[in-house]
């Protein structure tokens, strides 16, 4: 701030006549100086105040989804908690964070990462794979496509990758099928499903992201169907067939279905999107597919859930022990929506009523509608499309199964992502609210020798170890007994709040709770993978069970993810406790109740590895004693390779 | 009189420089609204505001922008990388390899997380680019706790962090807010 000192008046030479002359001249300069100093204060004091309402705190702290790691602060390892050991043997606390961890004793080796490859589960021989795209049977042999990076480890310059099977368990690698040479599909070949034609040819809808980034679908066939193999793909010179209608984003509009047959005898497909936040499913109806009509309606929608991808339609028997082909409708038939969540990456199914005269379909049970109730797999599982398999009567189900670690070791290793094992899908007609997933029956071929164990008592706080010779390669089939009179006299708690997710996960312990399977474990437990039951009784006596998977002593490393997974299962008066898992390398695929509760997850463990894995049965209850009877075979490898001589 | 024209000139051209800020274009408003929703605010005005092209920019734009100022900043790291490995001598063997396990990360994030967030914003397959974002930011935070003492690269690293954080949440916008 300017000093503005008195001006003394100045004396004229003139005399003092002249004094007030004088000084009227040079006051109006004194005030215009502090006049305008005055006001510069002013001003810049104003300007200082708006600026300062502007940068107000964040009012929303951002909280990325549970799934991401990048939500934790960046802290050094050394600066968490360390872990205490808990009461029973070698089952110690959980610590509480999902993404840390004892600093790796070396960073990623060449041994630790090749032992991560797996044996029997589909993977192409490096590179990035997604989505399953296109299973069909035809002249006997399955087919799979899938989304491939033929250039990285990473997602990108997407195109599709194909390959046979005789068996769905024994692949054989085939040439790309389709590249991404099209100005309608420059910026990548995108999922998509195929159709067999009444008269046996079959047509293959894809979606295609063009030189503009803009989805549209696209039209292919097979160059040649005498080739069995299917190895040459053609382009309908005159694609797309589909492009984004009014009110749908340029980027909402993808992944067509396998079609299924009117009553009018017309075609019908639907594809998923987003208005706003509600995840849609639009309908199309096509003689040629070649031309098409949208119908004014929605097959469904579900606010708040977001956009819809790989949408998947289709019918299941309420009474029989088959799968129905695509096309099927009538009496003791339900039908299944199902979609991938853009927003959580989880894919989520719901059973309902279809509608063929108008093309809209409603749940059984809307609470627990599409994106809001049940999911296929409660692990790493997205992207998942099924397929009717006219060979063996059934309805076979694909779903893309993701890294969870970082990218870098991804590079390193060469590779990432494998296809779960097929899954044979049924309507649960126990429950009547569930689908069942059990791996296809020919994968009973990789198993090698088996052992059995039985009645295997495990005590409330226990650990007991299982002698195999390795425990790498593993089918695992085990039923859990309990005393009734146990169950009984444990004491009801109103805490309805158990979460497999956000529980202490395998060494927080219940009265009725954890007990199960420790697998890819070493023998000091330093690294374990616990799959497990864990009870809950409400205070109206009620018993819950839930179904989980716990990452978080997976492995030492800190840059894979620790999360627990898991859900609910519906266990029926007089069922006992089942369990199977397939273990293969740095896959763990469990199933619940005979696949009412799936989970899948990816570990990496940097100790359990090779010879050092082992298996134990574990019960970390507090009053509740456990016998478990299982048997466990070594898996072959399916030796995936290949198509020799082509 | 005069004078008054004077002091009321000379008091706008003054004031003109500290209201300028407030003065431009309508898409501060976007800026403020998207960076209010991402853990760094401040940070994530500074990233946007001091590139040009974030004036009219869509939620889209923000986000490549941001990972344009996540490549910048982890190329600097690399960079920084390289010369510490260079300084050989001076490096005890732990150091040495946490510096090169850093390398490798580093070389991902640029190289492999930045082009698989490009492709996936400008094609609309937004969860790879929330893919990408969220493993470059686990890239940063590996490479930090790689330092058995202390570590060379702590405030880099943090940037990088936090960088990618917040293209991770604008991503996140875009995925469920906005339809286009």
């Amino acid at each position: 701030m300017a000093d503005i000192s008195p001006l003394l008046p100045v004396s004229s030479s003139d005399g003092s006549s002249d004094l007030t002359g004088q000084a009227t001249c040079r006051r109006p300069i004194k005030v215009v100086v502090s006049i305008f100093f005055g006001l510069l204060t002013v001003g810049l004091f104003a300007a200082l105040l708006i600026r300062n309402n502007g940068s107000v705190d964040y009012v929303d702290v951002h909280e990325n989804e549970r799934g991401s790691l990048a939500s934790m602060a960046f802290e050094k390892a050394e600066n968490l908690k360390p872990v205490s050991r808990g009461l029973a043997a070698g089952v110690s606390e959980k610590s509480n964070w999902v993404f840390g961890g004892d600093l790796p004793d070396h960073p990623w080796n060449n041994s630790m990462l090749s032992w991560q490859r797996t044996a029997f589960h589909f993977q192409p021989e490096k590179n990035w794979m997604n989505d399953p795209n296109g299973p069909l049977f035809y002249k006997g042999w399955y087919h799979l496509f899938y989304q491939y990076n033929p250039n990285a480890a990473v997602w990108g310059h997407i195109v599709w990758g194909h390959a046979v099977s005789k068996d769905l368990i024994h692949w054989l690698h085939l040439p790309l099928a389709m590249a991404a040479d099209q100005w309608y599909d420059k910026n990548g070949v995108w999922t998509g499903s195929a159709t067999i034609l009444h008269d046996g040819k079959i047509v293959m809808l894809y979606t295609g992201s063009t030189t503009e980034g803009v989805q549209v679908q696209n039209l292919a066939y097979p160059a040649d169907q005498y080739d069995p193999l299917l190895v040459h793909w053609v382009k309908y010179p005159r694609n797309p067939v589909l492009v984004p209608p009014p009110g749908i984003g340029p980027n909402d509009f993808r992944d067509p279905t396998t079609a299924w047959l009117t009553s009018e005898g017309k075609w019908r497909i639907t594809i998923g999107s987003k208005i706003n936040k509600t995840g849609i499913a639009l309908v199309y109806d096509t003689k040629d597919f070649i031309n098409y009509e949208m119908l004014d309606g929605l097959l469904h929608a579900v606010p708040g859930t977001g956009m819809w991808e790989c949408v998947d339609f289709f019918p299941v028997s309420e009474t029989e022990n088959n799968g129905l082909e695509t096309s099927i409708n009538g009496p003791g038939v339900k039908h299944v929506v199902k979609a991938s969540l853009d927003d959580d990456r989880h894919d989520y199914y719901a059973i309902g009523t279809y509608n063929d005269r108008n093309g809209t379909w409603i749940p059984d049970r809307p609470n627990i509608d599409v994106g809001i109730g049940l999911r296929y797999d409660y692990g790493i599982y997205y992207a998942a499309k099924t397929f009717y398999d006219q060979n063996k009567k059934r309805r076979v189900l694909w779903g893309w199964i993701g890294e969870s670690d970082s990218e870098a070791a991804d590079v390193k290793k060469g590779w990432a992502s494998v296809q779960s094992i097929p899954r044979m899908i049924l309507f649960d007609k126990k429950t009547g609210t569930h689908l069942l997933q059990w791996p296809v029956e020919e994968i009973d071929s990789l198993r090698l020798k088996g052992k059995e164990f039985n009645q295997v008592r495990i005590q409330a706080g226990s650990v007991v170890p299982l002698d195999i010779d390795s425990a790498t390669q593993l089918d695992i089939i085990a039923e859990f007994k309990i005393d009734s009179d146990a169950l009984e006299k444990a004491t009801g708690s109103s805490d309805a709040s158990f979460d497999c997710a956000t529980s202490g996960g395998a060494a927080e312990r219940g009265a009725l709770g954890p007990f199960g399977l420790l697998v890819l474990a070493d023998e000091r437990l330093r690294e374990q993978t616990p799959v497990y039951f864990y009870m809950t009784k409400g205070s109206n006596g009620n018993l819950k069970t839930f179904f989980c998977n716990d990452q978080s002593r997976s492995s030492k490393a800190s840059d894979v993810d620790k999360h627990i997974y898991g859900s609910l299962v519906p266990v029926l008066r007089g069922e006992n406790l089942s369990i199977r898992i397939l273990v293969d390398h740095s896959i763990i695929e469990s199933f619940g109740q005979g696949g009412r509760t799936v989970i899948t997850s990816r570990v990496y463990p940097t100790k359990a590895i090779y010879g050092a894995a082992k298996v134990f049965l574990f019960n970390n209850a507090t009053e509740l004693n456990v016998t478990a009877s299982l048997k466990i075979w070594q898996m072959n490898s399916a030796f995936i390779q290949p198509y020799p001589n082509l | 009189m005069k004078n008054l024209i004077v002091i009321i000139f000379a008091f706008l051209v003054c004031q003109a420089n500290a209201f300028r800020p407030i003065l431009l274009l309508g898409n501060q408003n976007l800026i403020e609204r998207t960076c209010k929703q991402t853990p760094f605010y401040d940070l994530c005005i500074w990233s946007l505001k001091s590139n040009p092209e974030s004036r009219d920019a869509s939620v889209k734009k923000l986000a490549q922008i941001m990972v344009d100022s996540l490549k910048t900043k982890a190329t600097e790291t690399l960079d920084l990388i390289d010369e510490l490995l260079q300084d050989g001598l001076a490096l005890d063997p732990e150091m040495q390899k946490a510096l090169t396990s850093c390398a490798e990360r580093y070389n991902v994030i640029i190289r492999g997380d930045v082009p698989e967030i490009n492709e996936a914003l400008k094609t609309g397959d937004y969860k790879f680019a929330a893919k990408g974002a969220n493993d470059a930011a686990i890239e940063a935070n590996s490479c930090e706790i790689e330092f058995p003492t202390k570590s060379p690269l702590t405030d880099m690293n943090k940037v990088v962090h936090d960088v990618s954080v917040v293209a991770a949440s604008i991503v996140k916008i875009i995925q469920t807010k906005f339809s286009f």
